[in-house]
């Protein structure tokens, strides 16, 4: 009893203060999200709590009446919060984002599915090597890669449109695929294939029945990280298309929501943390599986 | 269709000959990769050894003439020792805090669930724009961290300024060549991203928020995969506490943390989305990256030789490294 509390309070006393660190930024967004502009430009107010300030243009209190809101928080606005989804693209992103996300997902598991299946099961010694050389491409920088591939678009007319960027992610979520998979299929026994190569199954049949589904955690991860991947990258996102419309999150929200020398910091706010925790809740809830796919794979 | 069926035999019959099926299976991939990152690749060397400039990707084969510029360059020096430590320093900040992490993590206790949605966050956020909030965090007038370093934090007005004891810790390591930082005061706050020794922590913290969730999601994998056997066989050895740890459990979570650290480098020296949106390589090109300085080279003063000249300095110390950490990993695992 006594050994278990304490264990629990030695993991709270070590995870706490990371999770302080690490989720304090986002809590910061919470709080600046909500600030009127007179408020927020204000040295002498403490900056955790709201205070009154002379409205401005466009500024709506919303909770002015409800005086039992603690941090003062009646002098709070959610201007600036519904302002990226009236006066940005800001739904057109996100919905960007989760589109070149999906798609790129989608080519990267049937291109690396079987090129990991290959490697791990069919190919012998060069098996090896040529997942390392797979793997090896994922070192190349894309400040490297971005001025010939942006003339590859150009001439393929795939500029200011996002397939530009539904082409072009998959060259680094493929590397990265296969070897995971690679790894993750050498785990697989071969007794279970070969039982239902017996049973008069074709090796590919045997791969989409047998092998496939014992895979999925491997799978789940490598969904995932592709992903996080996507939604991450910003060089290709911002140099490969420049009309507002087809923008991702990483792209559209420095481009739109920072004019010239001008922050909207209350808006860039509420434009990050929307997604972030919409994204940690997924990946948290799947967090048990990833791990199980990981282990599995990357390192046998 | 009596005469098709041979044919459809042959082929089914191909399928299931490994010859055929494994480079089959592969191609599409290798095609890809070989498409998108080979060609661009063989263009950008070619690129480095002319002088290109912006709007055309042709120009007068001048050997390593850009390589030899480039390296002459003040600018780049300092780039290629930023991205050095850089990539050092918060990748020892990750593994040292994913490793504390990952043991606290791997057990369940009440509340886990909450404090790993926590821990998640930075690896969720779009890290263009989670960047963007520390571009507020260290704003230079008005910035939360100083703030709390200036303001009188005893309420009641009991006088506790946590800049005081902030500056007897750098007053003992303010000799130092490379810290240069000066007291704070309340009239002076740090300027984060304004003072180059500054800018360069901001950067690196910046860079290990942003990886550690994710280094410590392959280290509880790592961690919850030691089969339990092994820590039977470790109590009934009687090993516990720090023993267990040196003996036990470090040396079979040595691979996984060499894939975790490998990941952390390759992201780290050759993504520059922290540094880009941070400082851009400023004050007064203090914190360029290689890549930042190549950008920089290449886009902003459009000379694509020379840009892709620098990038491609990256190349080989990166190739090197990941081949002896692959072995590295592979070699404990065998043993």
């Amino acid at each position: 009893m006594w050994s278990t509390l304490r264990e629990r309070g030695v993991s709270y006393l070590i995870v706490g203060p990371f999770a302080i660190v690490l989720a304090f930024p986002f809590y910061w967004m919470l709080v600046t999200a909500f600030k009127t502009n007179g408020d927020l430009y204000n040295l002498d107010n403490v900056p955790f709590t709201y205070h009154p300030s002379q409205a401005a243009v466009g500024e709506k209190l919303s909770f002015q009446h409800d005086h039992w809101l603690p941090f003062g928080f009646e002098n709070a606005t959610t201007s600036h919060i519904t302002f990226i989804f009236s006066d940005t693209n800001y739904l057109r992103w996100v919905e960007n984002t989760a589109v070149v996300g999906g798609l790129v997902v989608v080519i990267t598991l049937l291109l690396a599915v079987p090129a990991g299946y290959s490697l791990a099961r069919l190919s012998g010694r060069w098996g090896q090597s040529v997942g390392v050389g797979i793997f090896l491409t994922y070192l190349v920088p894309p400040t490297l890669l971005f001025l010939p591939l942006s003339r590859v678009i150009s001439k393929l007319g795939l500029q200011d449109r996002l397939w530009s960027l539904v082409l072009v992610y998959p060259s680094f979520t493929i590397p990265f695929a296969t070897w995971l998979l690679m790894g993750f299929f050498r785990t697989i026994p071969a007794e279970l294939e070969d039982a239902a190569l017996i049973d008069g199954c074709s090796r590919l049949k045997a791969l989409a029945r047998v092998i496939f589904p014992i895979s999925i955690p491997g799978i789940l991860t490598v969904v995932i990280f592709s992903f996080s991947l996507c939604v991450n990258e910003f060089v290709y996102a911002i140099t490969f298309i420049s009309g507002t419309k087809q923008h991702t999150i990483s792209a559209g929200v420095p481009t739109d929501l920072i004019r010239g020398d001008v922050y909207f910091w209350q808006s860039l706010m509420a434009a990050t943390l929307i997604p972030s925790i919409l994204l940690a809740l997924l990946y948290n809830s799947f967090l048990d599986r990833f791990i199980a796919g990981f282990t599995g794979g990357a390192f046998r | 269709m009596a005469e098709a069926r041979p044919q459809t035999r042959r082929f089914r019959d191909l399928l299931e000959d490994r010859r055929f099926l494994a480079p089959a299976l592969i191609t599409p991939a290798a095609l890809f990769i070989v498409l998108l990152v080979g060609a661009p690749l063989v263009l950008a060397v070619y690129l480095s050894m002319t002088d290109a400039t912006a709007g055309q990707l042709t120009g007068k084969f001048i050997w390593f003439h850009n390589f030899t510029e480039a390296w002459h360059n003040d600018n780049f020096r300092r780039a290629l020792r930023n991205t050095i430590v850089f990539t050092l320093a918060s990748q020892a900040i990750v593994l040292v805090g994913a490793g504390i992490l990952a043991h606290a993590l791997v057990r369940p206790f009440r509340g886990r669930w909450f404090l790993r949605l926590l821990i998640l966050l930075p690896w969720a956020a779009p890290v263009a724009v989670s960047t963007i909030g520390f571009l507020w965090i260290f704003d230079s007038q008005f910035s939360v961290v100083n703030w709390t370093l200036v303001h009188d934090l005893m309420p009641g007005g009991g006088h506790f300024y946590l800049y005081r004891p902030v500056n007897w810790v750098l007053g003992g390591i303010d000799h130092l060549p490379w810290v240069h930082v000066g007291k704070i005061d309340r009239l002076n706050p740090p300027q984060w991203l304004g003072q180059p020794t500054l800018a360069m922590l901001a950067i690196i913290f910046v860079q290990a928020w942003r990886i550690l969730p994710f280094a410590t999601v392959i280290f509880i994998a790592g961690l919850s995969s030691i089969p339990t056997e092994v820590h039977d066989a470790a109590k009934v050895d009687g090993a516990t506490g720090l023993r267990k740890f040196w003996h036990v459990t470090l040396p079979l979570q040595l691979p996984i943390a060499t894939v975790a650290l490998l990941f952390g480098i390759v992201f780290t020296a050759t993504d520059m989305t922290v540094v880009y949106i941070l400082t851009s390589g400023g004050p007064f090109n203090s914190t360029h990256m290689l890549t930042t300085w190549a950008y920089q080279t290449g886009v902003v003063s459009s000379n694509l030789g020379e840009g892709a000249a620098i990038s491609l300095y990256l190349l080989p110390v990166l190739l090197v490294v990941s081949v002896l950490m692959l072995l590295f990993a592979r070699r404990v695992e065998v043993s």
